[in-house]
């Protein structure tokens, strides 16, 4: 088995997580290149202006080539630079909706594991409502009642997703709450929220940490379905879901409008997946070596 | 002294269903109490019932004149201050993600405001007073040997101004030569500050330094009581007799009667709970009269209380060949 060291700087730390897992590293340096084109997307694209409402009819449909990488679309609009304007909306609902969850869910979870009793039973329960109900089938439900828009994408995958977050936070406060350091300071006289806030929470992080980089991914997906359903995103938006469902039509004749979105759905998706596992395997105590 | 003092008043404790002290009487003073018992003899869980961590399911934990459930909101913090733990593991007591200076703080400013200087100074004295370089308040738990991080447990005890210190095996998780160490810093600290120790363990000689009386527990019940060297020469109960025994000792092979040793503590418990003597599937004196009648703690003078149908032959030897 590969040895981690865990010790030591934060660099050396990455830096040998690096060398131990070089699949997490190809995810992680693939989204720091997402991420990158995200936020420079205005100064790297090709045409900036395709990545709104521009309209160039002469040029529709090109294939891909030297002046457009990837082709362009319907109405002639470069398909890398919406690629690139892209990446800006994925990635800003992926943390949007990992934030949102990962706090209301964490919050929950950490107040319930401590606490126990009939605040954990109540918590609990709550959660297990909104479990109940199949993900996408609430958020699809949700976002129909709402106005379609990139924010009802992201209220409606939070509200499916933190109670993932309120049940894995709660196993693991439950586990730290039973801990020596907790009833020495319950001894000491320290207030309840201090110790939930202070000990419990800090300690109960790590696995929160390696699920929210697993779910980006799925968030990504999910966002991009609800877009390509015609419930998110709106045209003349650059959204990677909703260009995939103005492509389809043309995939027989000019498979490059569809291809090249999904590929980034496709590859975002992994990123974020093999760097969340990644992340598992480096900070799991049972795997580390002793 | 007039210093309040720490009681355990007929105190059963239970996991659900599970009983596992039953109707424990002990009082902690400034002599030192000592709680001997092997694993699941229900040492510790009697340690967190007198902590405050655990209610009793019946009986009274009394602080003081007061008893600890009908403690008002004040006095519970007063009474959580003066009574502090020291446990085995030094690295399962520190939160291992802060350094120890900002766990010191935490007990520091549990009950009082006090400003980042006052503060300093105080932590730098704290550690000094059990012996730890000042210095190391910058570190964190995994960056201090097991010494260390026992003794900055015991000065974040201290940090509350304690009465009475609850040490749960503190020196078992230690080196020989360091337990040494530590009992001889837990024998200072009781002198300059007047503390009163509840000391559990399984470490008949860490009792014996360290407690003026002494309890024996078996199966969540006291079986005999009494001053501890008394205690320790001269058992009445077979199995402090048993316990005394089993202590290895420098080319004298232990001399434990077959019979006790067989079976541990748990084994037919609950069954047996209550017919008959606890201890009789493991005793080699048991008789017809001891799994009939469970004996009750009783005076077997000098001093000494003890749970057993024949101790005053236990006294006079019938358990030496």
């Amino acid at each position: 088995m590969t040895t981690v060291e865990l010790r030591g700087t934060p660099l050396r730390r990455v830096g040998n997580l690096a060398r131990a897992d070089v699949l997490a590293t190809v995810g992680a340096v693939i989204l720091a290149v997402i991420v990158l084109a995200a936020l420079l997307a205005p100064w790297l694209a090709p045409y900036p202006a395709d990545g709104g409402s521009a309209t160039h009819p002469a040029e529709a449909l090109l294939p891909p080539g030297a002046d457009h990488w990837f082709g362009t679309d319907q109405v002639g609009r470069d398909v890398f630079t919406r690629i690139l304007f892209g990446a800006r909306t994925s990635l800003f609902i992926a943390v949007a909706v990992l934030g949102l969850a990962a706090v209301a869910g964490v919050t929950l979870g950490v107040v319930a594991g401590y606490a126990g009793g009939v605040v954990r039973d109540v918590i609990m329960r709550i959660t297990d409502v909104f479990l109940a109900f199949p993900a996408l089938l609430l958020s699809l439900a949700l976002a129909v009642v709402l106005q379609p828009s990139v924010t009802t994408v992201i209220v409606a995958i939070a509200v499916t997703w933190w109670p993932w977050y309120a049940r894995l936070t709660a196993s693991v406060a439950q586990s730290v709450a039973g801990r020596g350091f907790i009833d020495a300071a319950r001894c000491l006289g320290v207030p309840a929220p201090k110790i939930v806030f202070r000990h419990v929470l800090p300690n109960s992080l790590t696995p929160v940490l390696v699920q929210l980089s697993l779910d980006a991914g799925g968030v990504i997906l999910t966002a991009s379905a609800l877009s390509y359903l015609g419930l998110g995103a709106q045209e003349p938006a650059a959204e990677w879901g909703l260009m995939v469902e103005q492509g389809q039509t043309l995939f027989t004749t000019d498979w490059w409008v569809v291809t090249f979105p999904g590929l980034a759905i496709l590859v975002t998706a992994f990123a974020f997946n093999v760097l969340g596992e990644g992340l598992r395997a480096g900070l799991d105590p049972h795997r580390r070596a002793r | 002294m007039s210093r309040a003092t720490l009681r355990a008043e007929d105190v059963t404790l239970a996991y659900g269903h599970t009983t596992v002290v039953h109707g424990v009487s002990l009082s902690v003073d400034e002599g030192g109490v000592g709680l001997i018992g092997e694993s699941g003899s229900g040492k510790t869980t009697l340690a967190r019932a007198l902590l405050g961590l655990l209610k009793p399911r019946s009986g009274r934990i009394v602080y003081g004149s007061r008893e600890l459930p009908a403690m008002g909101r004040g006095e519970r913090a007063r009474f959580r201050g003066a009574v502090q733990p020291v446990f085995q593991d030094g690295s399962e007591a520190l939160d291992p993600r802060m350094r120890i200076g900002a766990s010191v703080a935490e007990a520091l400013t549990a009950h009082h405001r006090m400003d980042r200087a006052a503060r300093e100074a105080r932590i730098a004295e704290l550690l000094a007073d059990v012996g730890l370089d000042p210095a190391l308040a910058a570190r964190r738990p995994h960056q201090l040997s097991g010494g260390q991080r026992q003794r900055a447990v015991i000065a974040r005890a201290l940090a509350v101004r304690p009465e009475v210190l609850v040490l749960d095996e503190p020196t078992s998780a230690l080196d020989v030569t360091v337990q040494a160490r530590i009992l001889d810093l837990l024998q200072r600290l009781r002198e300059e500050h007047g503390l009163g120790y509840l000391l559990i363990t399984h470490n008949l000689a860490v009792v014996d330094r360290l407690c003026r009386t002494s309890h024996v527990l078996y199966a969540g019940r006291v079986v005999e009581t009494g001053a501890t060297r008394d205690l320790l020469t001269r058992p009445a109960h077979p199995y402090t007799l048993a316990l005394r025994d089993a202590v290895p000792r420098i080319g004298v092979p232990t001399a434990v009667p077959a019979a006790v040793t067989a079976r541990p503590a748990g084994t037919g418990a609950p069954a047996v709970a209550d017919r008959g003597c606890p201890f009789r599937h493991r005793c080699p004196l048991a008789v017809d009269r001891c799994h009939a009648e469970p004996p009750v703690l009783r005076d077997a003078g000098g001093g000494r209380r003890v749970a057993c149908h024949r101790a005053e032959e236990v006294l006079s030897g019938a358990l030496r060949q």
